[in-house]
């Protein structure tokens, strides 16, 4: 915590998820507490770290994620609240996370929520720090210059130092 | 209360966070003293404008419910 009123407060997050409906939380916490005048860092780690990738193709599936509806973007309101019953068998066709993906880009767009990458944007305009984690990128073989320019490069120390003197630090 | 803004920035159909996000980028064009209306469809903006100026310090003048609108006034401060 600060004692100083005038120093802006931080936010630390830890970014572990690449899924589209996973990529959201860090962005939409990141942006706002940019918008809010806070410091912000977000650590890229595990399947996170493909967010921080110049081309930024995130994908979801309803396969092995239970709680994910499965509406539809378009129709009468009646047909839009209906959560399609979909076999989990025909979840594993070829096929189902591109339509399931375009589904839910399509629904966040009708909602006039900002798509992944409009949204990583404001955050490098907001100067939220981009941290790749340096041992991902060894174990999933990703470089540096695959990244967005801002993103920087660190280890677990480094994040935890920062995030020591966070006021808030989440783990997504 | 109505007052006359200096700038109107319309974020309807928006969800968060663009409602904060536009308006810190809005606040950042206007002098010290100016006022920006905003507008938002988010029933959530609402809570959150008011973090949002308690966290900056842009004291939020008024803000009203008007049908599915929600209307803001907004000052530069710093």
């Amino acid at each position: 915590m600060k004692s100083d009123p005038n120093v802006p407060k931080r936010l630390a997050l830890i970014a572990s998820k690449g899924s589209l409906d996973w990529a959201y939380p860090p962005f939409i916490l990141a942006t706002a507490a940019g918008a809010m005048g806070w410091e912000v860092g977000v650590f890229f780690t595990f399947y996170g770290l493909p967010l921080l990738l110049k081309d930024l193709n995130t994908k979801v599936t309803p396969l092995g994620n239970p709680a994910m509806p499965m509406k539809m973007p378009f129709g009468s309101e009646g047909f839009q609240s209906i959560n399609w019953p979909v076999p989990t068998l025909a979840m594993a066709l070829p096929g189902f996370s591109e339509v399931a993906t375009s589904l839910m880009k399509q629904t966040f767009k009708n909602k006039g929520v900002a798509s992944i990458p409009e949204l990583r944007s404001l955050a490098i305009e907001l100067d939220v720090n981009l941290v790749a984690c340096q041992m991902t990128m060894d174990v999933f073989g990703f470089k540096k210059e695959q990244f967005v320019e801002q993103a920087s490069v660190a280890g677990a120390a480094a994040f935890l130092e920062y995030a020591a003197e966070a006021d808030v630090q989440l783990f997504v | 209360m109505t007052q006359t803004p200096d700038q109107v920035l319309d974020c309807s159909g928006l969800s968060c966070p663009l409602p904060v996000v536009n308006t810190s980028k809005a606040i950042k064009g206007l002098e010290i003293g100016q006022v920006l209306k905003m507008i938002s469809t988010d029933p959530g903006s609402q809570a959150d404008m008011e973090a949002w100026s308690r966290q900056t310090g842009h004291p939020l003048l008024s803000s009203l419910h008007d049908g599915d609108k929600y209307i803001y006034f907004i000052q530069r401060s710093k």
